[in-house]
């Protein structure tokens, strides 16, 4: 039916663009006119395929051939032998660095077995409110499996033998926490989901539960069958709409279907869900609290042990896991414990979801195996730095992560390493920073959340957070001084070693890690008042520079607070103690006398 | 369809569900059943893929073209919401991104009926899990 018969795509990315790309494009349009072959040969540009580092890229479809490195001269060779003769140009097939083989075939190369998705296979992919779609991706085909041939002992066996460590941010393995919890006796067991997600820039699981929320519940099933209960909650907060209406439709067809209920699939098995809503505190993500806010009490952590496994929900035991982490487990028992630990590190298997925000040319959600370098995930799915920009740090593991700077780069992403390296998993948000980006601010942003966040429970962290804060703010200020970095040190270990729950023992992190990676800039802060990227207003300085001024008094008649003084045709003056910095002076001068210091 | 009462139903359904399946992906008939999926996650939503898919629905009423429109679940790609993936028989999936009622219009008056392509392709660039 096409009326054309072969498609040039040329990548029309930011990275691409920069190597010339657009007079790529021309020539192959150009090529393709010149030639008569217009009505059969389309030549189009297409967003980024995410392999900058080999740009500019052309694909020829449908054979899928993948060219590298293109530059607008060779477009009359890919035209001549490839369109016309059918022969590929090898010169410009992409060579596998590790045997030297020649790949021609785009599926075959290495780069696209960088991101795998297996908590996302069906997302993106099945209609989240259809039960039958899911079925037919070997959908409640696990549960089925568990409840008819394995006991709850090999599911939990099959489950720890996989790796799978929790995806919230923690890291326990999922079949530990199985275990403890079949273990402890009680005539009533809780299954809860954890999808109280709220690390700024995640959301991994809120695309889980919108699109695939059937793999959660069968997770959950699965999980109740193990641990000896017929009871699952899931925490959710309200701030998701969508996903609780695609989370309720999921259930509402499940029990249509048998699969949730009294009697599944003729076992004699019962299990069913309910959801719970929570209000957004950032707290009620750690367990503890999440439980009393279900309970109808404050949203306070208490102190483990006993571990929820043990006394959780009203007292009995209750297996809380995370969304990505349920979303795991399906595949795990279809497709055996082995696959899935063959994929990723040595202690840390399986993928991992990030969602990638921040200064990065292709934002989004992204799924790659555990042992996956950040450089890759940057430079190579994300597109690397916005407008050509410099690459700073990266901020992982939100509020309770840290900022992980150039040389950490090609270290393996997994739950040890990103601890060793002074920030951690969490939950995935994975956010980028320039060199625009001033990292004292940033660390006084994470603090401003957890300030703001932070229950009030214990002093640590209600008090600890806030002098913090403070002294952050008053180094952003211009006011700060060297025993300053020491306080925040000092106080930023006592709160770690002292905290009752999570969020108060990781909330240093930020201070602490952009501390260690970026002592100078701290101390640029503090002993020369600067702030390199200009982000801290109070440290700028808008000065005239006499030799541009003519004296228009522009700059003197906009200035909100009178701070610049000069005669007509007379040298101006910005009286520094008055300035406020609004930058209406630098605006309107057309002489460019005004700049910032 | 009714209750799912033993492992075999389940397979049963499945294998029904993924003849059906098939059978929509590999029609022949030039002309039936184009399939468009919509990436109607929250962050779609909110970048307009609810009119994008109400107008791909009414669009192909309107000039008589058999299509499958379904909504899926977010395709990670959220640089470029809103995101629509069009399946022509017999061919492999192409994902569009930055989806307006316009880009929409050209996707349907270029792509499926004449099998040209459009700005605002997406590189596909991940490895999906093979079945079992």
């Amino acid at each position: 039916m096409s009326k054309y018969k072969m498609h040039v795509l040329v990548c029309g990315g930011t990275g691409c663009h920069a190597s010339e790309s657009d007079r790529l494009l021309d020539n192959f349009k150009n090529i393709v006119v010149d030639k008569g072959l217009d009505n059969d040969v389309q030549v189009i540009a297409t967003g980024c395929f995410g392999f900058c580092e080999k740009g500019p890229i052309v694909k020829i479809m449908p054979d899928n051939t993948f060219y590298t490195g293109v530059t607008p001269d060779d477009a009359l060779d890919i035209i001549d032998e490839h369109i016309i003769k059918g022969r590929k140009v090898n010169r410009l097939l992409y060579v596998n660095p590790e045997n030297k083989e020649i790949i021609s075939d785009s599926k075959h190369m290495g780069f696209y077995k960088k991101q795998i998705r297996i908590a996302l296979r069906n997302c993106g992919f099945i209609d989240p409110e259809n039960i039958d779609e899911y079925i037919s991706r070997d959908g409640y085909e696990a549960l089925a499996k568990c409840l008819t041939e394995m006991t709850p002992q090999q599911v939990i066996e099959e489950m720890k033998k996989s790796g799978l460590r929790g995806r919230g941010g923690g890291g326990f393995p999922t079949g530990l926490k199985w275990e403890i919890t079949s273990k402890s006796e009680s005539d009533v067991k809780y299954v809860v989901c954890n999808a109280d997600e709220g690390d700024p820039g995640a959301f991994m699981d809120r695309s889980i539960l919108e699109g695939d929320p059937h793999s959660v519940i069968e997770a959950m099933a699965i999980c109740g069958y193990c641990i000896g209960g017929y009871n699952g909650l899931v925490y959710i907060r309200a701030e998701y709409p969508l996903a609780i209406e695609r989370l309720k439709t999921a259930i509402g067809q499940a029990r249509e279907y048998g699969l949730l209920g009294n009697d599944i699939l003729g076992t004699g098995f019962k299990f069913d869900i309910e959801l719970r809503y929570g209000a957004g505190a950032f707290v009620c993500g750690e367990e503890t609290a999440l439980i009393h806010s279900m309970e109808g009490l404050r949203g306070e952590p208490t102190v483990k042990p006993p571990f929820p496994s043990v006394s959780g929900y009203y007292g009995k035991p209750t297996n809380v896991n995370n969304v990505e982490t349920f979303a795991n487990v399906p595949i795990i028992i279809t497709k055996g414990a082995d696959w899935f630990a063959s994929i990723g590190t040595e202690k840390s298997k399986g993928t991992k979801v990030f969602a990638l925000a921040g200064k990065i040319n292709n934002v989004g959600l992204i799924e790659v195996p555990m042992g996956t370098t950040l450089r890759e995930v940057i430079y190579e799915i994300g597109g690397g730095i916005k407008d050509g920009k410099k690459f700073k740090a990266v901020q992982t593991g939100g509020p309770s992560g840290g900022c992980l700077t150039e040389k950490h780069l090609d270290s393996p992403i997994d739950f040890d390493n990103l601890i060793a390296a002074g920030s951690m998993m969490g939950s995935g948000g994975m956010i980028v920073m320039d060199e625009d980006d001033c990292m004292v601010s940033i660390a006084k942003f994470y603090l401003d959340f957890t300030v703001e966040e932070s229950c009030g429970k214990c002093s640590p962290c209600s008090i600890g957070n806030k002098r913090l804060y403070e002294i952050l703010d008053k180094i952003t200020q211009g006011k700060g001084t060297r025993d300053d970095i020491d306080s925040l040190r000092n106080l930023g270990s006592v709160i770690k070693d002292t905290a009752l729950c999570g969020l108060g023992q990781t909330s240093p992190n930020p201070v602490l890690s952009t501390i260690d990676n970026f002592w100078n800039e701290y101390i640029e802060h503090v002993k020369d008042k600067k702030c390199r990227s200009g982000q801290c207003k109070a440290l700028l300085q808008y000065v005239i520079e006499p030799e541009n001024c003519v004296g228009c008094t522009a700059c003197a008649r906009n200035c909100p607070v009178n701070a610049i003084a000069g005669e007509r045709k007379g040298i101006h003056v910005i009286d520094q103690t008055t300035c406020i910095k609004c930058g209406a002076c630098l605006d309107k001068c057309k002489f460019n006398a005004v700049f910032i210091k | 369809m009714g209750q799912v009462k033993s492992l075999a139903d389940l397979r049963k359904i499945k294998e029904s569900l993924q003849e059906k399946m098939s059978l929509r992906e590999k029609s022949n008939n030039p002309e039936s059943l184009v399939q468009v999926r919509v990436a109607m996650a929250t962050c779609g939503i909110a970048s307009g893929a609810k009119q994008v898919m109400d107008f791909f629905m009414e669009e192909f009423d309107k000039r008589n073209i058999q299509a499958v429109v379904t909504q899926t679940g977010c395709m990670g790609y959220c640089f470029a919401e809103p995101t629509v993936e069009v399946t022509l028989p017999g061919q492999e999936p192409i994902v569009f991104g930055y989806v307006d009622s316009k880009k929409a219009d050209d996707i349907i008056e270029k792509y499926v009926k004449n099998g040209e392509l459009v700005d605002g392709i997406i590189p596909v660039n991940y490895q999906t899990i093979e079945k079992k």
